[in-house]
This record gives C-alpha cells, structure tokens and sequence, in this order.
C-alpha cells in the first residue's frame, strides 16, 4: 500500500459519502427552504430571498394544529405508560419465575413482531365497534400497548441482571413486586430510554390505523390532521404545506438534532438484541 | 415445603403476564383467527346477517384482477426497495464507521429521514414529483433539456417512484444496525488481513460481509415486514393510482375494508396477507440458516 493511493482513496470516499448525505438532505433542505420563503420563491433559489414564518402562521390557522398536537400527545403517553406498565410486568414473568405454559406463551408473543395490530385492523376495526371505542384516542392506543417487541427487549435485559442482587434483596425482606421496582427497574433504564424513544417516534409517525378509527377533529393524530390538509388540493400554497409538514414534524425532529447521540444510541439498543 | 412453593411461582408467573396477555389475545391473536372465520362468510348489511359461503371469498380472490395487480405491485416493491436499501445502509455504515471529515453532519444526514412521519415524507417528495415545475422536472430540464413528466400519474413510473421514497426513508433506519455490528467486529481482524497483504476490497467481501450476516438476517426480515406494511405514503402521493398502478396489497385491503365496507372479502386479502408473511419468514431462515454461522 503505497501512501498517495491510500490518500487518494480517503478522498474519493469522503467526497461519495458527502455526496451522498448532501442528496439525503436535499428534500428536507427544500421544504425547510419553502416554509421560511414567501410562495413566490418556491422554485426560485436565491441566496437574498425574504425570510418569513407567515406559512406557518397561515397552517396553524387554516386547521385545528393545535388540538391535533394535543391529541398526538395524549395519544404517545398513553401508549407509552400502558407498554411500560405491561411490558415490564411480562418480561419479568418471563426473564425470572418457571411456570407451565412458559415457553408456549412466549412464543405467542414473539409472534406479534410477524403479525402486527397493523395488519389485522379489519377485525381490529369491528373490536372497537362493539366496544363503542371508534373515534376515541383509547382505540388508537389500546392494540399497541401490549407490545411484542417492548416484552422481547425488556425481558432480554433483565435476564442479564445479576440473580444475586434479586436474592439480596429478597433476604432484605422485598416481596417479589418489590424487588421488580428497586433491583430490575432501576438497573434496566437505558433500555427504558431506548424502547421509549422507538416508541414514541413510532406512534407520532404513526398514520394508517389513527386513519380508520378516528373521524372527527377532536380525536385525529397530527399525521391524519396533515393528511387531510395537504388532501385539499385546490388553493393552498406549496409553502404553506411545507409549513405545516415541518410543524407536525416538528418536535421530534429538534428532539432528534438535541440528542442526536441517544437517539442513535437507542435504536442501535434497541435492534441488537 | 417444594410442593406449595413451586406453586406459588407458578400463580406469580401467571398474574404478572395476565394484562399483557390479555391485551395481546384481544388484539393480535383472536383478531386474526377471527379474520380466517370471516373469510368463509359474505359481509353482513344491515339486517342480512353473514352468510356461509365456504370458499366462494377465495374463489373471487383469486379471479380478482385488482388482487393479481397489487400482489405483483407488492413483490416489485419489495424487491425495489430491499436490496437497494440495504445495499445503500451497509455502504452509509462502512463511511460512517470511517474518520471521514464531518462524519457527524454526515451521519445525521443519513438518520434524519427516519425519524420523520411518512406522510409528512411524502408531502415533501410530492412537490420533487410535481409536473413541470418540481424539482426534478427542473433539474432533469435543466441538464437534459427533457420536457415535463409525470411521474406519480404515470402507471409506468407511478410505482418506481413511490420506491424511491421508501429507500430514501429506510436505508438510514438500516444504517444504525449496520453501524452497532461493524463497531463490534474486533480490529485484529482487519489488521491481521491488512499485514497478510489484503485489500480494501478483499477484507470487505472475505471478513466484514461474512460477519455482518446475523445482522443482515435481522435487518432483511424487518425490511421484508416493512414492504408489506408501510403505505402511509401512498395515500399522498398517488392513492394507489393511477389504475391501481402503484397500491399495494394493506392498501388494497384498506379500500375493500373501509372503502367499500366489504369486510368479509377484506378480511380474506388479509389472510392472504398473512400466508405470504409466514411464508417469507420460513423462507428467509432457511436461505440464512446455512449462510449464518457466527453468533
């Protein structure tokens, strides 16, 4: 190896890689370019053009955001509370007591990472019809919150917990719940942090399911409420769109540029195991 | 003293995973052996209840040209978007995993695709798309001098595009699995090669390729799931046109289902559905169970 080819060969691979990242950018670069222009600068590009936030004053009044906002929080809470409770209940059963029917069980559950509620949202549908749930937030939350993956990711990690610990605070006189919330719980939370953040931006971008089960502004996800803004064909303005895609965007989007490192981090975890 | 204490683990056992299950059963499980119980029945209207009719769904499934056309669609796509992104994750993966000067800009430029909304993707590809004054027909007009064309209204190109955004939204998702696996592979590996005289080309294909299979086992079933599964974008972009051209089969079974409310004939595309995923998923771990020997 002769060290002008290795130089040359450095070069030609960060040029390709910045070659690449700049064509990945482009059309994130382009709405964002958009919203802060005014419409008349939407395919003209010039280094001078007037900044402006009136796209996105005009989005935020031409539909009920606000309540869409509303509606994607309550909804992303409410997931994430029921799969932190249910989940952590289930990998702890399965990472840590013996009981007939274990195994069977834990086969069913894996089988919900192949068959997911997304899938099954015809008869998912008629469920909530008899329940009287359609056009409620609780029916978008409810198939997702027993999650095959959450139970899978959080029993692997409490199997690699040291058994003694469990035992030391059992002679310390816990019950069994009670060596769950000061052994295991506290032991497993970066995989808490990872499995909440796939979680959460999971159930944000979340569209096809919230799409059937809701019908009306006060219980519509941000994703369906953009949908039907953009559907509109007729009269509004490209960069009024934008506006609107970058706001439902949005939060997670500077979330992501904040803590970059965990969110990688988190989704790394979180498919290794 | 055994006897009572095995016991007790036992009813533990079961307490702790009861709401999970239940929640599971009620949602997963029963859902889906109810959907193959529907799929022998008409749809239920109004006061007519349902109706055997043995396999009369299967029957017009299987005359259905729509159901021919969104099957073939589904395999194009998948076998549009899966190599490609998970050619593209591994070679973002081995730059990433390089000292490359502003390797974190770059890295983020690849990730950031995933954590956005697929509608909102598609809000933002829809203008690229646009006849005549979107960016690409400005670009390709620019440099080519072509004229303006329509690429989501055309049926030849309606579904190449809808690919195109797919990989765009995946490969970087992809990338991290890429990226956790080449950190693990131990450095000895590739100096041993290097000092034995082997190139770049040869250790990627001899060393990192062979020991990025588990991965790329991982990484190929959940891309596989994902073909089936991710249609949000088409909703946006092309409603499955023009001419059924560009929708794929959860699509489709949205329309009948929620479209046409023809549930029965819904839930049987959704056993369709569910066969060609088992299958897959048998298929690729016996084509990876002889290729995958380090774990």
């Amino acid at each position: 190896m002769t060290g002008a080819a290795d130089i040359l060969d450095r070069v030609l691979n960060t040029l390709a890689a910045w070659a690449l990242a700049l064509l990945w950018v482009l059309p994130l670069a382009y709405a964002i370019w958009t919203a802060f222009h005014p419409a008349a600068y939407e395919a003209r590009f010039e280094l001078l053009a007037p900044l402006t936030l009136e796209n996105f004053a005009k989005a935020w009044e031409a539909a009920p955001f606000a309540r869409y906002f509303l509606n994607t929080f309550v909804l992303v809470t409410m997931i994430l509370a029921g799969q932190f409770f249910l989940c952590t209940l289930a990998a702890y059963a399965f990472a840590r007591f013996t009981f007939p029917g274990r195994n069977v069980l834990f086969a069913l559950v894996l089988l919900q990472l192949l068959v997911m509620p997304d899938i099954l949202m015809v008869e998912n549908y008629q469920t909530m019809r008899l329940l009287h749930l359609v056009d409620t937030i609780p029916a978008i939350a409810l198939p997702y919150i027993a999650s095959g993956f959450g139970i899978f990711l959080l029993r692997q990690t409490f199997m690699t917990i040291p058994k003694e610990l469990d035992e030391a605070a059992r002679i310390e006189g816990s019950s069994f719940l009670g060596v769950l919330w000061k052994v295991y719980i506290p032991l497993a939370k970066p995989t808490y942090l990872a499995y909440g953040l796939v979680s959460v931006s999971h159930h944000w971008n979340n569209f096809l399911w919230p799409l059937i089960v809701t019908n009306s502004v006060d219980t519509r996800p941000v994703t369906v409420g953009l949908s039907i803004f953009s559907a509109i064909d007729s009269g509004i303005e490209w960069s009024v769109i934008n506006a609107a895609t970058l706001m439902t965007s949005g939060p997670l989007l500077i979330a992501f540029l904040l803590f970059q490192r965990q969110f990688v981090q988190s989704f790394m975890r979180a498919g290794i195991k | 003293m055994r006897g009572p204490n095995i016991k007790r683990e036992w009813i533990y056992g079961w307490l702790l995973l009861l709401p999970a299950m239940v929640f599971l059963f009620a949602f997963t499980h029963i859902p889906a052996i109810t959907t193959v119980l529907n799929s022998f029945f008409s749809t239920p209207r109004g006061r007519r209840p349902a109706k055997f009719l043995g396999l009369g769904n299967y029957e017009r499934m299987l005359d259905d040209p729509v159901f021919w056309k969104v099957f073939w669609n589904n395999l194009w796509f998948a076998l549009g978007t899966i190599p490609v992104s998970i050619a593209l994750a591994i070679v973002m993966a081995l730059w990433v995993n390089e000292k490359l000067t502003g390797r974190s800009f770059v890295r983020m430029a690849y990730f950031t695709p995933t954590v956005l909304p697929l509608i909102a993707v598609a809000n933002i590809w829809m203008f690229f798309y646009t006849p005549g004054f979107g960016l690409f027909d400005q670009i390709t007009g620019f440099l080519f001098g072509w004229p303006a064309s329509n690429y989501l209204g055309n049926p030849d190109t309606a579904l190449n595009a809808i690919i195109v955004v797919t990989v765009w939204k995946e490969a970087g998702f992809f990338m991290i699995f890429y990226l956790a696996a080449l950190q693990a592979i131990p450095v000895s590996l590739k100096e041993a090669a290097q000092i034995e005289g082997a190139g770049r080309w040869t250790i990627f294909w001899r060393i990192t390729f062979p020991l990025l299979m588990p991965t790329t086992l991982f990484v190929c079933v959940n891309a596989v799931i994902n073909s089936f599964r991710l249609v949000d974008h088409i909703f946006i972009l092309t409603d499955g046109g023009p001419d059924n051209a560009s929708a794929l089969l959860l699509f489709y079974i949205y329309e009948v289902a929620f479209r046409f409310w023809e549930t029965a004939y819904g839930a049987t595309l959704t056993v369709a559905l569910l066969v060609l995923l088992s299958l897959l998923a048998i298929g690729q771990f016996f084509f990876f169970d002889r290729k995958v020997h380090y774990k």
